[in-house]
């Protein structure tokens, strides 16, 4: 890691780490995560609170609908992201019929590979 | 001569040689009792673990070693096999060690139920020996023989859940794709003796004159230890077996996956050191060639890690396919390397890429052993039957927080410090590709979100309303995986001036690697 930046701040610098174009330092981040932190803490505290607990107010209202069992009120993780994997439906077809689980196709695949690589390098 | 003196001087040979003798001691201790049993393991392994920092220690502040089994004199001509251990060699001696001990903490709880555990624990300290033979010797015949033991024991262990027949079929598949792979290395070996009369990869690398079989045995060599690495397209034996096997297994057959990275490491930089810059076409030395058809197969097995990753249900399944996400950032930090070979954002790269190397085993390790705490616990694989154990897991909640957040690349932990340098070293070679590593990362956060809002987060299940936190060995075993993401995350130059630089520096001065055997003939 070449030492390019003139970023010296005594303790800190440490702690940094430099990749000759940029650097990063974690005690530093964890400063800053700490004022957010406390910013936001204070920020909370002009709040007011009147969270009662035990009351109607911990209930889930479901426009007048009876609460469903755990079970059936948890989303699933089939269930996520289910406008990604629908809106990318052509990419994950390409890509799930490549994995087959068939024990053929994965020497195939390993064949295939071999083969390219003697053509761009062995034989190119 | 003192005792330290004679253990340092033989310290190579007994890096293998304690788990080997610990392996074929164990059906004994196992007659005495399970405790007795379990105890002679982790011994065994803290005692390689102690002899490995003492190795360390000297490599690293000494150099090079080469330590001969057969005649001392190099000059003879008689069998012999040379183990030269380096800064990388122990680099990753360190790694294994340290994943084959937190495998063993965890079994002890595990695996407490289970039968045939004698067998289990000497499998798994082969597994052991031959990823520490891969890692320290300096033959390559010697390796190809590492590499078969590691896909014996490995296939053996992958089926330790024989009562599932899908344990069964990846320990088939993972014999298979491991058998050919190690045919086509025999094959390369042929080549080699054929053409030069030499095994010994220091002596190979000074002799090689970059024959049109030399190719051949470079494409071989980087195909079959991608394959075993778990690089795309050849991927797909990874998932089968991580998602089948007992966690604590997982960790140590990563151990040999590891290794088999390592090779690649030691084939292109070492053997092929002194031939990278020769032209071979179209005025392209084979150090460009090489380094973007390894960037390739990184982004394809980043990109295919991820998406299939997304669409999993199964846990350990999915955090298989993450492994191979992960092994793709490695292989772009280091093709990267490859393809900018002399240029200052090389060096960069390649220390991304070895420090992302001990990430990947501690992050996904970690991971693993979350899946397998919750698998423990649950008895369930699937994710949608799951919900609600933050409330009763309290110490796997925070262990998976940190295992996502590492793995994802997220600040201040682990993988971020990593692939930070591997964004900034890519993306000097070309923005795209860090572009799209850096997207990848984002998805991988979102596909490790989704499992922590299915698996910890939502109402209390009923058929859960059982479960308790795993047991202390196994919250041990993450606890030191989650306390070293954050270490080192916290303070990464250390590991890094320590660790990796050493191990990069060893990787690019070849000549002294060749040196150290040939200089002495």
């Amino acid at each position: 890691m070449r030492s390019t930046s003139t970023w010296s701040w005594g303790v800190f610098s440490i702690f940094s780490l430099e990749s000759g174009s940029g650097f990063w330092n974690p005690l530093l981040w964890l400063c800053v995560a700490l004022i957010a932190f406390l910013l936001f803490y204070g920020l909370r505290g002009f709040g007011r609170s009147t969270y009662k607990k035990g009351t109607m107010q911990t209930k889930a209202f479901l426009s007048g609908n009876p609460e469903a069992a755990p079970e059936d009120m948890h989303v699933k993780a089939s269930n996520l992201y289910w406008g990604f994997t629908t809106s990318m439906k052509s990419l994950y077809t390409v890509v799930r019929a490549m994995h087959t689980g068939n024990l053929s196709d994965y020497i195939l695949w390993f064949v295939l590979v071999l083969a390219v690589l003697f053509l761009i390098i062995g034989v190119m | 001569m003192t005792v330290g003196e004679s253990l340092l001087m033989h310290s190579p040979a007994l890096v293998i040689a304690v788990p080997l003798l610990g392996a074929f001691l164990m059906p004994l201790f196992g007659r005495l009792h399970a405790s007795v049993r379990n105890s002679f393991a982790l011994f065994m392994l803290g005692l390689t673990g102690g002899l490995i920092g003492v190795l360390a220690s000297d490599v690293f502040s000494h150099g090079p070693r080469v330590y001969v089994f057969g005649a001392q004199d190099l000059s003879i001509p008689v069998v012999r096999i040379l183990f030269e251990v380096d800064s990388m060699s122990m680099f990753m001696a360190l790694i294994t060690v340290m994943l084959a001990i937190v495998a063993v903490i965890y079994s002890w709880s595990f695996l407490r139920s289970e039968d045939g555990l004698d067998k289990y624990y000497t499998l798994l300290l082969l597994v052991v020996t031959s990823a520490l033979g891969m890692e320290l010797t300096g033959d390559i015949f010697n390796f190809f023989v590492f590499l078969e033991i590691s896909c014996i024991a490995s296939c053996a262990l992958i089926a330790f859940w024989v009562e599932e027949g899908e344990a069964l079929e990846a320990a088939f598949k993972y014999i298979v794709v491991s058998s050919v792979g190690a045919l086509f290395v025999l094959f390369v070996i042929g080549v080699f003796y054929a053409q030069y009369n030499a095994l010994n990869i220091a002596t190979l690398a000074s002799v090689l004159q970059l024959t049109f079989l030399d190719k051949i045995a470079l494409v071989v060599l980087i195909v079959v230890l991608g394959m075993k690495a778990g690089l795309a397209p050849m991927h797909m034996w990874m998932p089968d077996a991580y998602g089948r096997t007992p966690p604590s297994v997982t960790l140590v057959i990563m151990s040999a996956t590891l290794a088999s990275f390592y090779g690649v490491l030691r084939i292109v930089f070492t053997l092929y050191g002194n031939s990278l810059t020769t032209a071979i076409r179209f005025s392209l030395p084979l150090h460009v060639l090489v380094g973007w058809i390894l960037i390739a197969l990184a982004v394809v097995s980043i990109l295919i890690g991820v998406i299939m990753a997304l669409v999993q249900t199964d846990l350990l399944r999915l955090i298989g396919y993450t492994a191979v996400a992960e092994i793709g950032y490695m292989f772009l930090a280091v093709g990267t390397s490859i393809a900018a070979l002399g240029a200052p954002y090389a060096t960069v790269a390649l220390h991304g890429g070895i420090l992302h190397l001990l990430n990947d085993a501690f992050d996904i390790g970690l991971l693993f052993l979350v899946a397998g705490a919750i698998l423990y616990v649950t008895k369930k694989r699937s994710l949608d039957e799951i919900g609600g154990l933050a409330r009763t897991m309290k110490f796997t909640t925070v262990f998976f927080i940190v295992g996502l957040l590492a793995v994802a690349g997220m600040p201040p932990l682990n993988g971020f410090a990593s692939k930070f340098l591997i964004y900034e070293s890519v993306y000097q070679l070309n923005p795209i590709l860090s572009i799209v590593a850096i997207l990848c990362s984002i998805l991988m956060l979102a596909i490790f979100v989704k499992v922590f809002y299915a698996v910890f987060l939502g109402p209390e299940l009923p058929s859960l309303a059982d479960v308790k936190e795993a047991p202390r060995g196994m919250v041990l075993a993450m606890g030191i995986f989650a306390l070293l993401a954050v270490i080192i995350g916290l303070f990464p130059n250390i590991f890094i001036d320590t660790l990796v630089r050493p191990a990069a520096a060893a990787l690019l001065d070849h000549a002294q690697y060749i040196n150290m055997v040939v200089g002495g003939v």
